[in-house]
């Protein structure tokens, strides 16, 4: 038995077709991550608002000016991630850990406006625990939030891998399915957007 | 040595048949309805037996599906023991052993399981609209009355309480309902869910907090039924029982009068005393008058408010 | 008698959350008493015995950490088969218990119902989560891979963690015994009821984590089975010839993979509701019952299916072995699995017909439900025509295969009777209801597994088992599930409904002491078949019991390539497949067993230490989640994801097998085969 621990052979000789196999299961992992986010967007719009008098109307207290930017704070960071994907197939670290990091902020940007509207929200007369209607939507919104948390975490790993390995075959598969993973959830959140935001404040 | 017990084996296997296919005969023609047949054994086989007009149409819809299943599954159960035994490797009898394909066969296994489905499904679709215990049950049989008869019921933890709006009583754990009448009944819950039940009568539907459920039956025999509630519930679900009687007429209006008498009336303090407390093995009470004409309704609207 | 301690604690401690000393029931409750003692001095002589025979080491390497998918398989069954035993006493509690329950009013048997509740509620949870479930993911790792000629799954690290995982929630649910309570609000935990103000204590939350812990397992394994299935089959081997029970292992994790993450968020939101406050599923504030009752069946009307469909695929790989014959209508029985699967999401409604919908709705599902007969049908005439101008032998997979055929029919047809609503609305909750769905899965999922168990014993383990004893199994298996479960019908045409602590109407009596006579014939089953397990290793070295080359039934799909056990990286050289049976076809052109010119070297996954100890945290992460110990849960969480990133940026995930280690292994397979072509020729 020999460790296959000095990194360049592993990734000379890893066979090829494992590393598609690699994306392949991702995606359809991403599919059951879809099933996930289904099931919670069926939980929402089987929940009506509740009538005035029960507690505060979305519409009321939804500002989706802020929204917008946490929309496009999140669009931008797709499209950073995607230059970063470029400049890895044209072998680039250097600028690879620099999209990176300027998707990571993007990433962070959206979090925190995030977590400052969830806190708004709550202490403006609609926590979690006001009626169901509050508590799909926080379950629903929150839920691509843990989601983009894992994401930027996975990103920080991310940067220890290139760190160690460089742009290795097994580093720009995990490169692929992150892209993966944060493309969706760009998805997810579009999404999100219309049928939580604009149909809650129409 | 094992002829004798062969043919001692298919003795007792005739005798079984024979005996099973006699009672089955003789339940047949059993009339539970008649007072005399009623304590028949078979009649403690509800749901054919039905007292109710709605339930005796089940349990005919039951033995079709189940005839027509037979059709598929008496010749599968055969064939499951004869082909094994038949083609057994020690008979050496015709092998085959790369015929794997006939469209005969293939259009039959197919085929045949179609067909029977097309036909209950049909039925499945008629009955599912005429036979739905939430339609009004109104004109439907001859020699039915009319008008019908509004029950409203709550399931608490753990006993059914039960409000005649028209006759202005409320009971617990006791209803009785006049035969050949149409009974709609109204049904909530004050507590999980619940399942309203007569299995004698037919139909069940489910009692949830902040719904109105319906559910219409007829009875047909003067008897004391059991009613039940056939959801799980807690630790008291067992013991969630009413008794149904079943009675005639002028039975319903002694009944009625009965309650009447009651001291107690159902108040603010009789609702909260019922609400307020978890019981095993509720006693059957009565109450002579509900002060709330909307009692049954409030009792919905409550989930609707905030705490 | 009461389980429940009269002074439960509702507002957590900082440091020890709702746990106190008043939590043990064995302080109240004689039976959980001597249960504790039975099971506290068979875990204490089980790991001194290990320890005494220094097994520790052993244990680790070889099995705790391994990524080998025969030993996962392998530990899948294990556990499964321990957690069948503490389904099945939940079951002989339970009969037993209803037979002496004739009772007016509230105490008679000998369970009060804060036990008898927690034990139905049990009995059903751990029978679907953690006996037919992980026997599904146990019977799918020890083959597929063989079978499709790979050497190991799409994800080994993924497939180790899946296994802990279950584990974790089996270990969490049996905790529920002597620690706190388990729920008692059936196996479904129906909101309200399910709901923090109608069960204020932990028996919920253990039900949460335990299902939500083996659930994401579950969802692991079903995603690694596509991927393995659809990627990694050997070359040659199109989808058309693959392995019948491949097929229905690719249509079950398509299921799995849908339906899990409809059951993860249902659990979450109760989860939300319970220790949170928000209100999902309460009947007040918006709070919507019927949702849950939605989204639960839209995961568990599949999962029946996630559990059939691999048995059906079982009987599908014995029968053409044993008839000596190709599988008929392979074709057909492929399209039939598929449009199962496909049919398996359009049925959910019908476990719910009595809440309410409109006459329209309960038509088009209980017609939906009836359509599934026929696709199940055509399975039925597949395998009857196999046997049909076959060669059958009699052996004991094919005893389980015939008992099957007979008993799942009967299931089938009450289903039918169930699947239509107006029928449906006197049958339901009812007895008729529970002896239908037994009659599915025990005639059709968990025959299934015990004839796939039996056949493929030598495979996973070197030794046939008892023949005679594996028929007495079924026989008694069968005829124990038809003397409990007929007196169940009748009495569900009677009108009993499920759940009953006790009854009122003496004239049931008999019914329910006949069934508990069926049930003491189950187990006489459930003993021969441990007794068969036992008897079969220690008479390991009877040479009659020896599957010396690694295929004792003349099988004719490629798992029997492989010498028994397989070696870890099953195929020295990946086969090249050319047709359906392929190795039937390579006996009969005398193309099998030819030896390997010229070996390479083979790249494998390496054991993880990381999966074990994930899986242990997770154990404890739930614990401390059921009992409000918020600092262990941050503790435990933040340890999880450290050892998962410590896993994927440190640890060694593969390595080379040499030539040599190859060469060694293989050549003292092929003298075998030698030895046991040469001996045949003799004859």
């Amino acid at each position: 038995m020999v460790k296959a621990s000095n990194i360049k052979v592993y990734a000379e000789e890893y066979h090829q077709d494992m590393e598609t196999d690699t994306v392949f299961g991702f995606w359809v992992y991403l599919m059951t991550d879809c099933l996930l986010f289904a099931t919670l967007f069926a939980v929402f719009a089987a929940t009506p608002q509740m009538p005035n008098e029960y507690g505060v109307m979305p519409s009321e207290i939804f500002e989706l000016e802020l929204v917008m930017v946490e929309t496009g704070l999140l669009l931008a960071s797709s499209f950073t991630f995607g230059l970063a994907m470029i400049s890895m197939y044209n072998d680039k670290l250097k600028s690879v850990f620099a999209w990176l990091i300027i998707t990571l902020l993007f990433g962070f940007g959206f979090l925190g406006i995030e977590i400052y509207e969830f806190i708004h929200l709550s202490h403006h007369g609609s926590p979690i625990t006001l009626n169901a209607y509050w508590g799909a939507f926080y379950a629903l919104v929150g839920t691509h939030g843990l989601h983009v948390t894992t994401g930027s975490v996975w990103m920080c790993v991310m940067f220890w891998h290139l760190k160690r390995t460089g742009l290795s075959i097994p580093n720009q598969t995990r490169l692929s399915c992150l892209s993966l993973f944060w493309h969706f959830l760009d998805l997810i959140w579009i999404v999100v957007f219309t049928m939580v935001y604009l149909l809650g404040v129409l | 040595m094992k002829k004798p017990l062969i043919y001692l084996g298919l003795a007792s296997f005739i005798a079984v048949v024979t005996s099973v296919v006699y009672k089955i005969v003789k339940a047949l023609s059993t009339n539970c309805d008649i007072a005399e047949q009623s304590s028949n054994y078979v009649c403690n086989f509800v749901l054919f037996y039905s007292g109710g007009q709605l339930g005796v149409e089940q349990g005919k819809l039951i033995i079709l599906a189940f005839s027509l299943m037979l059709i598929v599954v008496v010749p599968v159960i055969t064939m499951a023991i004869v082909f094994p035994l038949w083609y057994s490797s020690k008979n050496k009898n015709e092998y085959k052993p790369d015929w794997s394909h006939s469209t005969i066969i293939e259009i039959f296994s197919w085929g045949i399981p179609i067909l029977i489905i097309l036909v209950l499904g049909y039925t499945t679709y008629i009955t599912s609209h005429s036979m739905d215990p939430r339609r009004s049950l109104v004109g439907k049989y001859e020699n039915t009355k009319k008008e019908e008869l509004v029950i409203q019921a709550v399931a608490m933890d753990w006993k059914w309480v039960f409000f005649y709006p028209k006759q202005d009583i409320a009971t617990v754990n006791e209803i009785a309902i006049p035969i050949n009448t149409p009974i709609k009944f109204l049904i909530t819950s004050d507590t999980v869910m619940n399942s309203f039940f007569i299995p004698e009568l037919g139909g069940q539907i489910y009692a949830m907090g902040g719904m109105e459920n319906r559910l219409h039956l007829i009875s047909k025999r003067e008897k004391i039924m059991r009613g039940i509630s056939s959801h799980y519930s807690g630790f008291g679900f067992a013991g969630m029982r009413f008794k149904v009687i079943s009675t005639s007429d002028s039975g319903f209006e002694n009944w009625v009068n009965k309650v009447k008498q009651s001291p107690v009336k159902f108040d603010q303090s009789a609702y909260s005393r019922l609400r307020g407390k978890q019981t095993k093995d509720h006693k059957v009470e009565y109450f002579s008058d509900i002060i709330d004409n909307e009692q049954f309704e409030n009792i919905i609207r409550k989930y609707l408010k905030t705490h | 008698m009461s389980r429940r301690p009269t002074n439960i604690v509702t507002e957590p401690h900082w440091l020890f959350g709702k746990l106190n000393l008043d939590i043990f029931p064995m302080a109240t409750d004689p039976i959980v008493l001597v249960t504790f003692i039975v099971v506290a001095i068979g875990a204490i002589s089980l790991l001194g015995f290990i320890t005494y025979k220094r097994w520790w080491g052993y244990l680790w390497k070889e099995w705790l950490t391994t990524v080998d998918h025969k030993k996962i398989g392998i530990m899948y069954i294990i556990v499964a088969l321990v957690m069948l035993l503490r389904g099945f006493a939940d079951a002989i509690l339970m009969r037993t218990h209803q037979a002496l329950a004739t009772s007016s009013t509230f105490g008679s048997g000998y369970l009060p119902p804060e036990h008898y509740d927690q034990v139905f509620t049990a009995h059903a949870v751990i029978m679907i989560f953690f006996v037919a479930t992980p026997l599904v993911s146990g019977l799918w790792n020890l083959i597929v891979p063989l079978q499709i000629g790979a050497r190991d799954v799409a994800f080994p690290f993924l497939n180790n963690i899946a296994l802990w995982f279950f584990v974790a929630g089996a270990m969490l649910i049996n905790a529920s015994l002597f620690i706190g309570e388990f729920g008692s609000v059936g196996w479904l935990a129906y909101p309200p009821l399910s709901g923090i103000e109608f069960s204020p204590w932990v028996g919920v939350d253990y039900w949460i984590w335990s299902l939500q812990i083996s659930g994401i397992g579950t969802t692991l394994t079903s995603v690694n089975f596509i991927a393995t299935i659809l990627r990694m089959r050997a070359p040659g081997m199109n989808l058309m010839k693959m392995p019948i029970f491949c097929w229905t292992t690719l249509s079950t994790a398509s299921i799995g993979a849908v339906i899990f993450p409809i059951l993860t968020v249902a659990i979450a939101l109760l989860t939300l509701d319970r220790y949170v406050g928000t209100h999902f599923f309460t009947n007040e504030l918006g709070g919507n019952q019927m949702m849950w009752v939605n989204l639960i069946w839209a995961w568990g009307h599949p999962e029946v299916y996630f559990l059939v469909l691999p048995a059906f695929g079982v009987f599908a790989e014995i029968v053409p072995v044993f008839s000596r014959k190709k599988l008929f209508g392979y074709t057909g029985f492929v399209l039939a699995t598929a449009c199962i699967a496909l049919l398996s999401f359009l049925v959910w409604l019908h476990h719910f017909f009595t809440m309410g919908s409109g006459s329209s709705v309960n038509a088009f599902f209980g017609i939906a439900t009836m359509t599934i007969a026929i696709p199940t049908g055509v399975k039925i005439f597949n395998w009857l025509f196999t046997m049909y101008k076959g060669r059958v032998e009699l052996t004991a997979s094919m005893y389980w295969t015939i008992v099957f055929l007979i008993t799942f029919t009967v299931g089938g047809m009450t289903g039918v009777m169930l699947s239509i609503p107006a029928a449906d609305f006197v049958l339901h909750n009812s007895l008729f209801l529970i002896a239908h769905f037994h009659n599915t899965i025990i005639g059709g999922a968990i025959f299934g597994y015990l004839a796939g168990i039996t056949y493929w014993f030598p495979k996973a383990t070197g030794i046939k088992l008892n023949e005679t004893m594996g028929k007495a199994s079924a026989v008694l298996w069968c005829s124990g599930f038809f003397v409990a479960f007929i007196p169940i019908y009748a009495l569900g045409f009677m009108g009993v409904t499920r759940r009953l602590n006790y009854y009122d109407n003496p004239e049931w009596a008999p019914y329910f002491i006949t069934a508990t006579f069926g049930v003491l014939l189950i187990a006489g089953g459930i003993g021969l078949n441990f007794l068969n397990f036992a008897y079969s290793l220690w008479k390991k070295d009877e040479p009659e019991n020896i599957d010396e080359i690694g295929d004792p039934w003349d099988g004719r799909t490629l798992e029997w390539a492989t010498s028994s056990p397989p070696a870890f990286y099953n195929f020295a050289k990946i086969p090249h497949v050319n047709e359906l049976d392929d190795w039937h076809h390579k006996k009969q052109n005398g193309v099998a067993y030819q030896p390997i010119k010229n070996y390479e070297r083979i790249h494998m996954p390496a054991n993880t230490v990381a999966g074990p100890i994930i899986g242990v945290l997770s154990l404890v992460f739930g614990f401390a989640f059921v009992w409000h110990v918020w600092w262990l849960v941050i503790l435990t969480f933040v340890s999880m994801i450290s050892a998962f990133i410590w896993h994927n940026v440190f640890a060694v995930k593969d390595y080379y097998v040499e030539i040599d280690e190859i060469k060694a292994i293989e050549e003292k397979w092929q003298k075998k085969i030698k030895k046991a072509l040469s001996k045949k020729a003799e004859v």
